[in-house]
């Protein structure tokens, strides 16, 4: 009975180390550290807590203006020079361990061009507080889809 | 226990993790989804000035893309279009490429860089919600001849699933 037991044991947690290993999976030489990343379900309830932090969308436009996460601010961009300079811009005056919050979401995570540039300008710049949402396909799919809250427009 | 049991335990357990990658790896994959749905007519301004009309081109068979320039699956796609369209364009077929750029400069770059042989506009917000959103890309839209959705592939997608869909539809009359 305890070797069956223990083995259902080491089921479940191979099961649930396989899933946590499919979840957040990153290259090796991603060079955004994964103790940074946070799913979009961590940063869905954020939005009910009263210590929100600062969201910045560093996204193409034409998503943003269709949905993003309420409360999230757009920046352009995040491979873009003007969307670099809006960046540096807005964290400027806060303070080096501000809260901060990346996503975009134009597509999927190994293929998204502007959250890797985005986290480096803000590495760069010292700021120790930076989460980066880990959207594994669009934020149709891990947002939107999921049910979270959207908002549209400007 | 016996060592048979825990033989056969061991199997189950290896089984159902790996039913549970399977269905994780076909959840990321590319959806394709048949709708029928008519599709909404829109009129763009292509990225040399011209107007298109989608109902001018009913009775074609018509791959409309959503892709955008920084958006790499949508740049390995482009060469396959162009060549579909060069095959299969005396046959009635017609790629319509509607690019998520925030704005032209980047698309007529690349327009001339790939030598796309295809109409290409640069869309908004507007245009994508008639189809229901571009939130990622690539989102690609087969449609008959009739002007109705046939297949939605949206997501990186095997070239050859798209060119055999095609190929189907067009010998359809």
């Amino acid at each position: 009975m305890n070797i069956k037991r223990s083995l259902l044991c080491f089921s479940a947690g191979l099961a649930i180390a396989t899933a946590s290993y499919a979840q957040w999976a990153l290259p090796s030489n991603d060079p955004i550290p994964q103790s940074t990343l946070i799913t979009p379900e961590q940063v869905n309830q954020m939005l009910t807590s009263s210590h929100k932090p600062l969201i910045l969308n560093i996204g193409p436009r034409s998503m943003y203006m269709q949905a993003h996460i309420p409360g999230s601010e757009y920046m352009g961009a995040g491979s873009s020079d003007a969307g670099q300079q809006k960046l540096r811009e807005r964290v400027k005056p806060l303070p080096k361990n501000a809260g901060i919050v990346l996503y975009c979401g134009c597509c999927p995570w190994s293929h998204c061009p502007n959250v890797h540039p985005a986290y480096q300008l803000l590495h760069s710049m010292g700021y120790t507080n930076v989460r980066v949402v880990y959207i594994a396909n669009d934020f149709g799919t891990d947002w939107v889809n999921k049910g979270y809250a959207v908002a549209r427009g400007d | 226990m016996s060592s048979k049991r825990i033989l056969i335990y061991g199997i189950v357990a290896l089984c159902l993790i790996g039913l549970y990658i399977a269905s994780r790896r076909k959840a990321q994959a590319p959806t394709a989804t048949a709708s029928g749905n008519s599709v909404p007519d829109f009129t763009v301004t292509t990225i040399d000035g011209k107007k298109l009309s989608f109902s001018e081109y009913k009775g074609k068979v018509v791959l409309l893309d959503f892709w955008a320039t920084w958006c790499t699956p949508c740049r390995e796609e482009i060469p396959h279009f162009v060549e579909m369209q060069n095959q299969y364009g005396p046959q009635g077929f017609q790629v319509i490429g509607i690019s998520m750029d925030d704005d032209d400069g980047p698309v007529k770059k690349f327009y001339e860089e790939f030598k796309m042989n295809y109409p290409v506009a640069v869309g908004d917000d507007k245009l994508a919600e008639k189809f229901g959103g571009v939130l990622g890309l690539p989102v690609n839209f087969l449609i008959d001849r009739e002007g109705r959705i046939h297949a939605k592939y949206l997501g990186a997608t095997d070239y050859n699933t798209i060119d055999k869909a095609t190929v189907e539809l067009l010998s359809q009359p």
